[in-house]
């Protein structure tokens, strides 16, 4: 899976390069350094694999959604930082275009690693190609060890209390967890708040079937317009906000920190709102 | 491919060392290492053939009462204890027996004759693979082993009766070590046996990151471990992280990949009817994480392999 030259993966990485525009081998080949001579960084991310592997996204990004951003500016350029966004619609693909968008709208790019659930590892198929990718499970240690490298994180602190959440409560934030800032305090990393609007109409959920998700043991079994949860093409926007320094004890009791996670909370929903005031329309 | 060993490479070792299990793979690499730099004493109740000739081999079992008067008459300033049985197939009880009593004997003896370092060699298997394993398990991590793999159990307790003997006997300087797989020409463990197969079977839809070290390099981390200024729990990790898939594509082999469920159900079966010599507790370590932070050896022991990733790998395929 890694580093092999198959032709279906030079065909993706080709199409990667292709969707991604200009000088984009360049600037993605310049994320090559941390790797051994198996092409895999010590957390097992292979970036000829992920170039390949990034195609569908990209075509998801640039045709599907046709993603727009703002003020992507306020991403340092390098250092340890947590990009922190709501979440939303369903299947997870805000995730995605985020991490997409860190690929390719920024120069140098940077590839963020998305914390995954603990049961991730456990699915074949998907757990080793999320571990190609970069995904690492969202363990604290593991966080620590990736912030004090200098790597960004995204988090989505609502979890899937955000991604599953019903038509009616579009675009209200749900309760966001503290785990996030204890990681900001103590490896004292930045908080870049961000935005997501126009994931929430890619795919309402007009019913869920609760039985059936629990037998599938999955968060939901939700039911929208498609039926499955196939994406509409809604456009996406991703505001990004200024960056947020915190100073404090990361040890401190929930109730201390819940007023710093209420202020990055706040900052994340005036995006949302702002995005929600500025978009022409759904599909716009 | 090894190199041959650096004369001056240990300096401080102590002057007479006392190794258990000598006579197994490791411990003759070890003798070879280290014969000349310090008077060993080898203590195996198997026999050391073409053992070097300045080395005082003794053919016992370490519960008898009789290594106390080795202790007694050779002094030996330091223990490197190797003495641990990993045979599936050997009964459980005589298995635990030799591993557990045998390491408490040979400990309290050490505690009793003055002995001033003693290096207990563990494995990084007693953590575990787990899913929800950190991708880097430092030292301070719960050891899970035993709850899934009951072949494990033993090294599990062995472990923490020497954490135990840590604290116990500040006066005797204690390393644990626990490097991840070993691998080498001459190693006949589980990992190794499992990358000579030539058509290997994988566990469908995972590619677990894995961490091998050779055992030349092993060697030579219990040779600094055995150094006087060092005490403490020491995570040992070889020349970096590697998906199993690309060490099987090094190595030219053609996997086989066989869905979970019935890939555990085979491997059980075929164990229990002996067709096999893999516990059906080892596709864990094909299918989940159990990789750990070996910064702390880095730091304090100025551990660093000798051993390239592709030596490491390559050295299953080495005759032996």
């Amino acid at each position: 899976m890694t580093g092999s030259a198959s032709p279906l993966l030079e065909r993706m990485r080709a199409w990667s390069f292709a969707l991604a525009g200009r000088d984009a081998r360049e600037r993605l080949e310049r994320l090559r350094t941390p790797a051994n001579e198996y092409g895999v960084d010590p957390y097992g991310f292979d970036l000829d694999y992920a170039v390949g592997a990034l195609a569908p996204f990209l075509w998801l990004y640039r045709k599907w959604f046709r993603v727009q951003v703002h003020g992507i500016g306020s991403v340092p350029p390098q250092g340890r930082v947590l990009l922190v966004a709501n979440h939303s619609g369903q299947l997870p693909l805000d995730a995605a275009m985020l991490g997409v968008a860190l690929l390719v709208e920024l120069d140098p790019p940077r590839a963020a690693r998305a914390l995954v659930e603990k049961w991730v590892p456990t699915l074949p198929f998907v757990s080793a190609f999320y571990a190609r990718l970069g995904q690492v499970v969202g363990t604290p240690e593991n966080c620590r060890r990736l912030l004090q490298a200098g790597e960004a994180l995204m988090v989505f602190p609502e979890g899937v209390r955000g991604l599953n959440k019903p038509w009616s409560e579009r675009y209200r934030l749900q309760e966001f967890g503290p785990g996030f800032l204890r990681l900001a305090l103590e490896c004292d990393a930045p908080v870049v708040p961000v935005g997501v609007v126009g994931a929430e109409e890619q795919a309402p959920r007009l019913l869920n079937l609760a039985p059936l998700a629990r037998l599938l043991s999955m968060p939901a079994f939700p039911i929208t317009p498609t039926i499955l949860p196939f994406p509409l093409p809604t456009r996406y926007h991703l505001w990004f906000g200024e960056p947020m320094r915190f100073t404090g004890a990361p040890d401190d009791e929930d109730a201390v920190l819940e007023e710093k996670v209420a202020s990055v909370k706040a900052a994340v929903q005036a995006l949302v709102d702002r995005g929600l005031r500025e978009r022409p329309g759904v599909f716009r | 491919m090894a190199r041959p060993p650096d004369p001056d490479a240990f300096p401080g070792i102590p002057g007479t060392v006392c190794v258990t299990g000598i006579a197994g793979n490791l411990g003759k690499q070890l003798a070879r290492l280290l014969h000349g730099e310090t008077r060993l004493i080898g203590i195996d109740r198997r026999p050391f053939r073409e053992a070097p000739r300045d080395l005082e081999h003794h053919t016992l079992d370490v519960r008898k009462n009789k290594v106390e008067e080795v202790f007694r008459r050779a002094r030996p300033e330091a223990l490197i204890h190797l003495g641990i049985m990993h045979d599936p197939r050997m009964p459980r009880s005589e298995a635990h027996g030799f591993n557990v009593v045998g390491t408490h004997k040979i400990l309290d003896i050490c505690a009793r004759h003055g002995v001033r370092k003693v290096v207990v060699l563990s494995s990084a298997n007693v953590y575990g693979p787990h899913p929800d394993n950190s991708n880097f398990l430092p030292e301070e991590a719960p050891l899970m082993a035993a709850a899934r793999q009951p072949d494990v159990a033993d090294l599990v307790e062995l472990d923490i009766y020497a954490q135990s003997f840590v604290w116990r006997h500040p006066e005797v300087e204690t390393v644990i070590l626990r490097p991840v797989h070993i691998v080498g020409p001459t190693v006949r463990n589980a990992p190794s046996n499992y990358l000579r197969l030539q058509r290997p079977l994988t566990v469908m839809g995972f590619d677990p990151m894995v961490q091998l070290i050779h055992a030349d390099d092993v060697c030579r981390a219990l040779a600094l471990a055995i150094r006087p200024g060092s005490r403490g729990i020491y995570n040992v990790v070889g020349p970096g992280e590697v998906p199993l898939s690309a060490v099987l594509r090094e190595l030219g082999r053609q996997p086989v990949p066989v869905p979970a469920f019935l890939l555990r159900r085979l491997l059980r079966q075929a164990f229990e009817s002996r067709l096999t010599s893999f516990p059906p507790e080892e596709l864990d370590h094909i299918q989940y994480l159990c990789a750990v932070d070996g910064s702390r050896a880095v730091r304090d022991l100025g551990w660093a392999p000798r051993h390239t990733l592709r030596e490491t790998i390559r050295s299953v395929l080495a005759p032996a």
